[in-house]
């Protein structure tokens, strides 16, 4: 399976994403935010990070760059496209996942492991993962997931929602809320589920002794699923 | 011509940042303040010399760019 990770200026969670891949047995490849084409690849990532320094409003710039361009095609054309923590805010600002990201709700950076509930595992991402709960890290100053009324309708309709914040027995409540995010989010996909935006970062947790190997899970599943 | 644009969150839209300053204001000795919102203010410089064609365009920056109309409004200021 090949992937391409996206490197865009102040990307700095691309080498992980790139660690992750690899273990798991995609041959990644890196690729610079202003090359005009896509290698050829099975799964897009959008790694976190501050791209253009989070000036005018996280993700905005990055969402115009040129790679952009063949990145939209791709997920267009059903390419699987994921988005972590900036990659996620790119990806609301492109538009292929509705809503936005705001600042935090008590103002606060926030820097921790958190449970996360898979609402939906009919999709390629989630597909087959055996726990219903994840634990996984969140690292992140907008990751405040907003969207209007119209617009959440639409996503409960089509069981848009990827995951939510909850504890680690899968109860999701106010209080197992980190950010302020409606509803808890803390994922969600297009309508066609083969794009992921979701704040957590699955690359965090791929080796027991440093952190914790639900990210492992996630990265073992997702391979199996593109095979 | 220079042409000025001024965006701010919607109504609905939690301002976190808008709350701490009027929270500041208040400890301060400000106590009539009944809402603070921050927004962002723009100062475009444009070869443009015709003032429709140049405003359009700007609304074009704005709804492209400037503003993600999900959480904030834009208001082009008239260029004098």
């Amino acid at each position: 399976m090949k992937s391409s990770v996206i490197t865009f200026p102040g990307s700095n969670c691309d080498r992980d994403m790139d660690v992750a891949l690899k273990k798991f047995g995609f041959k990644n490849k890196m690729v610079w935010h202003a090359d005009a084409e896509l290698p050829k690849s099975d799964l897009v990532v959008l790694p976190g990070g501050f791209s253009y320094g989070d000036y005018l409003r996280c993700g905005s710039m990055a969402s115009k760059s040129k790679i952009m361009h063949s990145v939209i095609n791709f997920a267009n054309s059903g390419g699987m496209v994921m988005g972590i923590c900036n990659g996620f805010q790119i990806l609301v600002e492109t538009g292929l996942v509705p809503g936005v990201l705001l600042r935090n709700k008590y103002l606060e950076f926030i820097c921790k492991n958190v449970f996360v509930k898979i609402n939906d595992k009919k999709n390629k991402y989630f597909k087959n993962v055996n726990n219903d709960v994840l634990e996984f890290h969140i690292a992140h100053n907008e990751g405040n997931y907003f969207c209007t009324n119209d617009q959440l309708k639409e996503i409960e309709d089509n069981n848009q929602i990827a995951i939510n914040y909850c504890d680690e027995n899968g109860k999701i409540e106010d209080q197992f809320n980190p950010n302020g995010s409606i509803k808890n989010i803390a994922g969600i996909f297009n309508k066609e589920k083969n794009v992921l935006g979701m704040m957590p970062h699955p690359e965090r947790m791929i080796d027991a002794s440093l952190s914790g190997e639900d990210g492992s899970l996630f990265f073992k599943n997702l391979i199996n699923n593109l095979k | 011509m220079k042409i000025s644009v001024i965006i701010t969150l919607k109504k609905d839209v939690l301002d976190p940042q808008g709350k701490v300053i009027h929270q500041t204001l208040d400890g301060m000795g400000f106590n009539d303040v009944n809402e603070v919102r921050q927004g962002k203010y723009f100062e475009i410089d444009t070869k443009e010399t015709d003032n429709d064609k140049a405003k359009a365009k700007v609304e074009e920056m704005c709804k492209k760019l400037l503003a993600n109309l999900v959480i904030e409004n834009y208001k082009i200021i008239d260029p004098k």
